[in-house]
Parts: C-alpha cells; sequence; structure tokens
C-alpha cells in the first residue's frame, strides 16, 4: 500500500529497521515501498535521523536503480531487458509495450497510470521474456500476454 | 476421519510466473479434501506450474497446469493419479531430473521449505550437527579436501578462504552470503533460498562455526520478493526453533542472520561493492588488497560465499568431502546447478557433475532452442561470460576448459540465442550494460563502456570500419588490464568473443534493416 508522506509514520519506520548509517540502504528501500520514491523532504528527515549530511544520503540514493526520486505512475511495469529476454524477443515486447501504453522507457504516462522501466534480469529466464507488474513476476510474455495481463491488473 | 490428499503446488517465482498461484487457489476451491504444500521447484521450469498428487505414497506429477485445467483434471480423477495428458507420471522418473546429480538441490521440490520438521526429516541440521562434534580445524579441512569452489563465478576455492579468515586475529567476524545473483541467465540462488532457504542457513551456521564468526549476513536482490518472503519465514522458524539463537545444540556457539536487500545495482555482486551496500553505503567497490578475509565488512575478517557454495556444504560434511569430490574432473570437483535459459525448449535447472559439454546440457536436457531454429550462439556465465559458437559446444564444463578459451563458467548459466541473433547488438549490449550499471570507480570501465558502445555504432555503421575495429580491439586491452574489478575487467568477453566468432554481424552493409 502506498501512502502519502507522512513524517510521523517515516519516523517509526526509521527506527524499526535502526536509525544508523549502516541501515541506510535498506531505510531507503522501505520508503520506496511505503512512499513510493524518495523526495527531499524524506532525505532530508532521513539525514537528521541517521546522523548523515543530505550530501551523503543523496550519494547513496542517485546510485541505485530502485531509488526513485519521483513519483511514479499507479503501476510499474519492468521489462526484462537481459540476454537471456533478448533471446526470446523482449526487444520486440518492448516495442509493443510503449506503443501499447503509450509511454517510453524511464517514463510515466501522462494520465499517471503507469511508469515503464527497464529491469537487468529477474531471474526467470526460464521461461523469458518476463515482466514485472509492481512486485509480481509474470514468465513468457508475449505481446498478446501483455496486453491481457495490462488488462487485468488494472485498478 | 479420511486423511486429507497432499497435492503439492510450488510457490516458487518460475511457477508463480506462470499463475501457480490461482491453480493452487482453483485446486483447493474444489475439494476440501486437498491439502496443498506450497514447495519449491524441482527446476523443471518448462513444465511449471507441476502439480503433484501424493497417491499411496508416490508423487505423480501433472503439468503444465493452468486454471484452465483444473476442471478436466478433477474429470480424470488426477487425486488418485487418474490419466490424463498432462500427466508425468512419478517425478522422479522424469529424464531430466534422474538424469542429473542432485547434491545441493536434493530437497528442492522435495520438501515444504518452511517447514523444520520436513527439513529434518530429509537429513537438514546433520551437517551442523557433525560440525559441533568434529570441530572447526576438522570442518575445514574437509571443505578443502572437497574442492569446492566458489560458486558465484570467481571459482576460488572455498577451504582456503575459511582458513584464512580462521586464522584472522580478530574480536568480532562476520559470513556474509552474496544472494545478489544478477547475471541474466541465472536463478539457483534463488530456486534454492526459495526450495530449501533452510539449506542456506545450515551452510552459514556451518562456516560461522569453523571460522569464528557469530553474525552472518545475506545480501539478497530486490527483483527477487517471492524468495524475499520464503527466507525471511524460514529465518524467523530457525530463530524460533533455536536452530539460530545462543549456544546452539549446547555447543557453545552463538550465531544469527540478517537479510538485507539490495536495490537494483548489478555490480553489488561484486564482493566489495556488496560489503559497502551492506554497510549502508553506494556499492561503489573497494580496492584489492586487503582482502574481505582479512577487511572485509565493517573493517573485519569475512566469509564472502555464494549461496550455493555455502549450501553445498552441510551435505559435504554429512556425506564427506571424498563422495563430493569424486564427482566432477580435474580441479573442478563436485557439481554445479547449471541453468538452462533463453531460447531453450526445456529451460530450467540441471545439477550435474562438473564435465559434460555444453551440447549434452543443450540438446540433452535441453532439448535444442525454443524456436525450433538452429543455435547460433551460446553466452555462458553472464553478462561477462564469452559467447560461443555451435562448433565450440562439445567443450567440456570445467572451469579451466573455459578460461583456456577466453571465457568463463561463472554462476553456470547458460543463455541460448537461434540463428536471429544480431552479435553485433549484442557485443553493443554488453558494453552497453557495463556503462549503466559501472560503480564509477575506476576509468576504464566508467568512461571505456561509453566509448565502446560509440566505438561499435561507428562500426556497424561503417564509418572507417578497420580502424574503429582497431580501436575497440586496444579499448577492450585497456579495460581488461586496467579495471579494478570484474565489471570493467571482464566486459570485453563477451565483446571479444563476438568479434572472434561471429566477424560478419560486424561488416555488413551499413543501412537501417538489419
Amino acid at each position: 500500500m502506498i501512502n502519502a508522506y507522512d513524517k510521523t509514520a517515516a519516523s517509526e519506520l526509521i527506527n524499526e529497521i535502526g536509525a544508523s548509517p549502516e541501515m541506510l540502504v535498506q531505510i531507503l528501500n522501505a520508503f520506496v515501498e511505503k512512499f513510493s520514491y524518495i523526495s527531499d523532504e524524506a532525505i532530508r528527515h532521513i539525514a537528521d535521523e541517521v546522523n548523515l549530511s543530505r550530501a551523503d544520503v543523496h550519494g547513496v540514493v542517485s546510485f541505485y536503480h530502485d531509488h526513485r526520486t519521483a513519483p511514479p505512475g499507479k503501476r510499474i511495469i519492468k521489462i526484462c531487458q537481459a540476454e537471456s529476454c533478448q533471446a526470446m524477443g523482449s526487444n520486440s515486447l518492448t516495442a509493443h509495450a510503449e506503443k501499447a501504453l503509450g509511454v517510453s522507457m524511464h517514463k510515466t504516462s501522462d494520465d499517471g497510470e503507469v511508469t515503464l522501466e527497464p529491469v537487468y534480469c529477474l531471474g526467470n529466464c526460464a521461461c523469458s521474456p518476463a515482466i514485472m507488474i509492481d512486485s509480481r513476476v509474470y514468465g513468457r510474455v508475449d505481446a498478446k500476454r501483455f496486453d491481457d495481463l495490462m488488462a487485468r491488473t488494472k485498478g | 476421519m479420511s486423511e486429507s490428499i497432499k497435492v503439492f503446488v510450488p510457490r516458487e517465482t518460475s511457477a508463480v510466473s506462470l499463475g501457480a498461484d490461482d491453480v493452487a487457489v482453483s485446486i483447493q476451491s474444489r475439494s476440501s479434501d486437498v491439502a496443498i504444500i506450497r514447495n519449491g521447484s524441482w527446476g523443471m521450469c518448462w513444465l511449471e506450474p507441476l502439480v503433484e498428487v501424493e497417491v499411496d505414497g508416490e508423487r505423480i506429477a501433472y503439468g503444465p497446469v493452468t486454471t484452465d485445467d483444473i476442471d478436466d483434471l478433477f474429470e480424470a480423477d488426477f487425486l488418485n493419479g487418474g490419466e490424463h495428458k498432462l500427466k508425468l507420471g512419478k517425478v522422479g522418473d522424469i529424464p531430466y531430473l534422474k538424469n542429473q546429480d542432485r547434491w545441493t538441490f536434493r530437497r528442492c521440490g522435495l520438501i515444504d521449505p518452511v517447514s523444520i520438521d520436513e527439513y529434518r526429516a530429509n537429513g537438514g541440521f546433520e551437517g551442523f550437527v557433525a560440525a559441533t562434534k568434529m570441530g572447526a580445524a576438522a570442518v575445514i579441512e574437509e571443505v578443502r579436501k572437497s574442492g569446492l569452489r566458489g560458486r558465484g563465478g570467481a571459482g576460488f576455492p572455498t577451504g582456503i578462504k575459511w582458513q584464512t579468515v580462521a586464522d584472522a586475529p580478530a574480536d568480532q567476524k562476520y559470513i556474509a552470503c552474496n544472494a545478489d545473483e544478477g547475471d541474466s541467465g541465472t536463478f539457483s540462488d534463488r530456486m534454492l533460498m526459495e526450495g530449501d532457504p533452510l539449506c542456506l542457513i545450515e551452510g552459514m551456521m556451518i562456516a560461522g562455526l569453523a571460522v569464528g564468526a557469530n553474525r552472518g549476513y545475506i545480501y539478497l536482490r530486490s527483483e527477487y520478493p517471492i524468495t524475499r518472503e520464503i527466507f525471511g519465514e524460514a529465518i524467523q522458524m530457525a530463530r524460533d526453533s533455536g536452530w539460530l539463537s545462543q549456544n546452539i545444540l549446547d555447543s557453545g556457539f552463538d550465531f544469527d542472520i540478517d537479510l538485507h536487500i539490495g536495490a537494483g545495482s548489478y555490480v553489488c555482486g561484486e564482493e566489495t561493492a556488496m560489503l559497502e551496500s551492506l554497510e549502508g553505503k553506494a556499492g561503489v567497490i573497494r580496492y584489492k588488497p586487503p582482502l574481505p578475509a582479512i577487511e572485509g565488512l565493517f573493517g573485519k575478517p569475512t566469509v564472502v560465499n555464494n549461496v550455493i557454495s555455502l549450501a553445498s556444504v552441510p551435505d559435504i560434511l554429512v556425506q564427506g568431502s571424498e563422495k563430493y569430490a569424486a564427482y566432477g574432473v580435474d580441479r573442478s570437483k563436485g557439481t554445479l546447478a547449471f541453468q538452462l535459459a533463453g531460447n531453450i525448449k526445456r529451460g530450467g535447472l540441471v545439477e550435474k557433475a562438473f564435465g559434460l559439454t555444453l551440447r549434452q546440457l543443450i540438446d540433452d536436457f535441453g532439448g535444442g532452442t525454443a524456436s525450433g531454429r538452429k543455435i547460433r550462439a551460446v553466452q555462458v556465465g553472464g553478462p561477462l561470460g564469452a559467447y560461443f559458437p555451435e562448433n565450440l559446444l562439445d567443450t567440456p564444463l570445467d572451469y579451466e576448459a573455459f578460461i583456456a578459451l577466453d571465457g568463463l563458467i561463472g554462476h553456470g548459466g547458460i543463455v541460448v540465442f537461434d540463428e536471429n541473433v544480431d552479435m553485433a547488438a549484442q557485443a553493443r549490449f554488453a558494453m552497453e550494460f557495463c556503462a549503466i550499471e559501472s560503480c564509477g570507480k575506476c576509468t576504464p570501465c566508467r568512461i571505456g563502456s561509453v566509448r565502446g558502445v560509440e566505438v561499435i555504432d561507428r562500426i556497424v555503421a561503417d564509418e572507417n570500419r578497420d580502424g574503429n575495429l582497431e580501436l575497440l580491439a586496444e579499448l577492450c586491452d585497456t579495460m581488461v588490464d586496467g579495471s579494478l574489478c570484474a565489471m570493467g575487467g571482464m566486459t570485453p568477453f563477451p565483446v571479444r568473443s563476438a568479434l572472434k566468432y561471429f566477424p560478419e554481424d560486424f561488416n555488413r552493409p551499413p543501412g537501417p534493416e538489419k
């Protein structure tokens, strides 16, 4: 469940994980899960709580692909771009998805419905091509199955 | 009261990605006499979701089962092993499984992964019990004698690594398990952690006892949400039942494990980048030396081992190092969980002794390509591994034989491409991936990968092709010789192999169509 940023809830989350620098990556992961992205406000807050500079926290946030800093669409669609999925047509699947959703890779649709992102391996390589919709993995996805899944997971 | 019928439906990612959750719900809703057990996968991914029914003590398999088949299966009385077009017979009789050398994965698929009772009933924790009796020095000696080498990819002898950590004086040591399985074409860590998580926990306990570490960390990639869920439950169960606790079995040995989740960075699979990430920092690699075995996590001596390395150890102590070392060839002892992926008819996990050929794996187990077209290239060992042409498929799977061909076995991932592949595009992707995932610490990797993409683009566009081919060769040399870790240092392997074995793909007339 994605929630709007709430400082009290954020502090609770930090303390639950442990308010120390060594837990920073885990804290940032939890923020993305709970608030869907890491805002400037969140960076300031985390820096205060774990006793690091904002620059330190920003440095970690900017390193990791998962630590998004802008709100995503309602659904996040990740299409695997790695070799195994390439061997089974992930390039054409990606082209189909961009066309069907009207959005290009790394972008969120204008209506805020979907964000399309690349991912480099979901570990489902015996059932390529693989995609992930929010936190669920789907295997052997061709254009038709992609359209069906999009229809089925529409909120 | 009649006992309910046991039906096994995997909770493993590949099975779930093809609808196993819905299949489980659908079967349960049709019959209250059924007890659904969410097991791990046997690794026969092309048969997933593979449903098994226990009939007279035998497990009868049906697959691949979709929700559309459920009515039909009930009509065929599958709960009593009835005939049906999806019936596969006894799971252990399926040749794909029968012809394997199951060691590390012997319980995977068999048991409920989150049941301490089933784990123990199938030999679980016997390795740890043996370790407490043998003592630390004898454990390390057994691991050394087994010939076990790091299954993450580098192939460093596990026993020597443990000895180094054991010999390092320190007030605190750590076991850090690398479950950042980022190589495309690999999923064995995931399958083990989803199918037999307690085996990894036991392996880490043994490592801790052997080197004098009372704390373990697992670094699991974020792309594996189901693994995280199952493994989290397993850690909790091990704590609740006293296996992860203080003074375990009155041995005077304490051990606990923390599960850390990655954040979508490939380079964090490099051991020092992983340690940085475990410390909460950006996954920028460290200079070596000092080795992690001397100064690792938080500056303390640390065993960094892959999931499969650690999970292979309990049975080495139970069955003996000699038995393990009897598998394999030359300096590649034991078994490896190979993973068949990409354009392959029967994709999945095949645990086999080292020494069989690529062709045996791809043809005998994999059944050739999924598309039915001819095989053109096979990438072995992930995105840093070489591409092999069809005429090298008789190469035996042995660490040294692959090194001799400027390739690597790595973590055992095998990705098959059919004749539609454009090898110049694959070489470009290798450089592009390196540019995306480079940690940025060293110049050959950070800048070289970007230049690599540009040079390959110019070659393909026929801009001064000869000059640019020479430049690309030099760039590859610089990256190999000058990079700090395998990311930049091995990205040239797939590029060079594409140039060497598939030169025609770099010499096509320029044009919009390929």
